[in-house]
């Protein structure tokens, strides 16, 4: 069997590691894990999801199929440099949340769910993102951005880097 | 009536308020030394009780109530999971609370994991927010550099750990259950119950989960007492005795077509009308209300003739709707197609149903796939009877599923299409003049991507 060149690095595995005494399981520490690999290489391929059971002492199938429940973590290609969830949950579609989404989709000639070519964006619908108030909302990487409109929306994805 | 004083917004608006020095300058943490110093854990649990607090997560179970169902002579260790992985559309109370003042909900639950002999606490927190993540870890670290956390807090024999725990974004890990489920490192799946988690929860072991206000409620009622958070809000019902009440201050969540929506803390009782027009200066745009969702789109809507509900525990359900829900009420203008709501309620619950129990995966993709043909101009009004069938038949009511995740996807199909019959009738015929009276079985249209 041909080598597989390892994926989680020393850096990563320590991080999850780090997360072994919270709790009485190593299982616990799936969705820690699979943050982590996420957050350094912005998916979780199949590799990484072998090396993550290794370290948690499980089959890779039993992390393969808590991965899969959520529909949060890519496993193909990375999602692009900025993820941008835009809500289209009640309280945002009646302020125009859904137009929102498509006009930001047009203007970065995507899907909801697709990476920009150049790999800078990856748009999301999401549901309620709970900052209602300010609808319709986006949450852009960790910053939640509020009350946007079409105007805004298109010029967020113009500018951004 | 005497002057309400609000408490669990009195910090917010405050410089730093999610610091523990900004906290404790105003009587942050007496409460726990306080209970440390003079109380057994069973004399808290005893405060609780008697003070009717009700979870604020959704459910309304009295929460004293919830904790005397640990067993008595377990050998440990005991868990607290603290529920937050708010997703109910229109609810945003408990990302405030996180955000803006973390050391009071941290508080209650210090004071609630000693009251159930808990010897560590997870936070489970949604994915979507980051700040509060942000904050909480900040305070969480505050509180092992106080001795609030860690070994013996405050030099008493009571040790306590907490962590966070993030989620993935899914609707469904707000269940209690399947919290737990998915804590353990599994697919949500809410759990058959029982055993409920008192008995057997996270890890086998006994377990509370406990939502973020009910928290910040134990704090308060910790520092003030049973009588002034009895002195708030809706007695039972004289010819209920099986009604624990609405007792204590809410928060309630305003958001939609509304002048100035927020979250707003009202006594347990204030109406639907009041909340509209004294905290959310009336309908956006001069325009009339049509209706409004009473506690999260779960719960069903409110038309504006009945805007005049009290809510409180008891009050939408007498109005058709499923309860209270988290008290976030969503304001629908007179320009609103009650199809359009529906339908982008039925995708939500499409979207979230964990797919466990045949019932809510099937109806509620069912339900929007009837929908979506019905907003193309394909629509029958055979339908609106299929839809009603559905919406009765799915749920831990009707007893097909495991958890209320179908119940909450039934009551807006139920109370949208009994309460506004007519537009969907109407809407129905006028946009399929040929085909809306047929009744034979009609081709879905294209699968429309529900993920």
């Amino acid at each position: 069997m041909a080598e597989t060149s390892r994926i989680l690095t020393e850096e990563m595995v320590a991080e999850i590691k780090a997360y072994f005494p919270r709790y009485p399981s190593r299982q616990a520490v799936t969705l820690p894990a699979l943050h982590t690999v996420n957050e350094h290489l912005r998916y979780v391929p199949p590799q990484a999801v072998v090396e993550v059971a290794e370290l948690l002492e499980l089959h890779p199938a039993q992390v393969q199929d808590t991965l899969t429940f959520y529909g949060f973590f890519k496993q193909d290609a990375p999602h692009g440099k900025k993820r941008v969830w835009v809500c289209r949950s009640i309280s945002c579609a009646l302020r125009g949340g859904e137009e929102v989404l498509s006009a930001m989709c047009e203007k970065a000639g995507i899907h909801p769910g697709e990476t920009t070519a150049d790999g800078r964006l990856t748009l999301e619908a999401a549901e309620c993102l709970g900052a209602c108030e300010q609808a319709p909302c986006m949450l852009a990487g960790n910053d939640l951005v509020g009350d946007v409109t079409t105007e805004s929306a298109e010029e967020f994805v113009a500018t951004l880097e | 009536m005497p002057e309400f004083e609000p408490v669990l917004l009195a910090n917010i608006g405050k410089t730093d308020s999610h610091r523990r020095h900004v906290y404790e300058s105003g009587g942050g943490y007496q409460a726990l030394r306080a209970t440390l110093k003079d109380k057994a854990p069973d004399d808290v649990t005893n405060m609780v009780k008697d003070s009717a607090l009700r979870g604020r997560g959704g459910a309304g179970f009295p929460t004293g109530l919830k904790w005397t169902f640990l067993p008595k002579d377990h050998p440990g260790p005991f868990y607290m999971c603290i529920n937050a992985d708010e997703s109910e559309p229109g609810t945003f109370n408990n990302r405030i609370l996180m955000e803006d003042d973390p050391h009071q909900v941290i508080e209650g639950a210090i004071i609630s994991c000693y009251a159930t002999r808990a010897s560590t606490a997870y936070l489970y927190l949604r994915y979507e927010y980051p700040l509060a993540y942000q904050r909480l870890q900040q305070a969480i670290d505050e509180c092992y550099e106080a001795g609030y956390l860690g070994k013996n807090i405050l030099g008493s024999e009571f040790s306590l750990d907490m962590y966070l725990h993030r989620g993935a974004a899914a609707y469904i890990c707000g269940e209690e259950t399947g919290l737990i489920e998915s804590l353990e490192g599994k697919r949500a799946w809410p759990r058959i119950k029982p055993p409920f988690p008192a008995v057997e929860g996270v890890f086998r072991k006994p377990t509370v989960v406990n939502n973020i206000e009910t928290l910040a409620c134990v704090t308060h009622i910790a520092a003030r007492g049973v009588d002034w958070f009895k002195s708030i809000g809706v007695p039972p019902a004289p010819d209920n005795p099986r009604d624990p009440g609405s007792f204590g201050p809410k928060l309630y969540c305003l958001s939609g077509h509304i002048n100035r929506p927020g979250c707003y803390e009202a006594p347990l009782g204030i109406t639907c009308r009041e909340l509209i027009e004294d905290f959310g200066g009336g309908v956006w745009k001069g325009r009339a209300g049509k209706a409004a969702i009473p506690g999260g789109i779960s719960m069903g809507v409110l038309t504006e003739a009945e805007f005049d509900t009290p809510l409180d525990f008891a009050g939408p359900g007498k109005a058709g709707c499923l309860g209270l829900g988290t008290a976030a009420v969503v304001v629908i203008d007179e320009t609103v197609s009650m199809v359009d709501f529906l339908h982008n309620s039925c995708r939500f619950f499409a979207h979230e149903s964990c797919g466990q129990c045949t019932p809510c995966r099937e109806g509620t993709s069912w339900s929007l796939r009837m929908l979506d043909r019905i907003r193309a101009g394909r629509g029958r009004i055979k339908d609106l009877d299929l839809l009603l069938e559905i919406g009765d038949t799915i749920g831990i009511m009707p007893g097909t599923t495991i958890c209320g995740l179908a119940d909450g996807a039934a009551w807006p199909i139920k109370n949208a299409i009994r309460k506004f019959r007519d537009e969907f009738e109407d809407y129905i015929k006028r946009t399929n003049p040929e085909g809306w009276m047929v009744t034979e079985p009609v081709e879905a249209l294209e699968a429309t991507g529900i993920h």
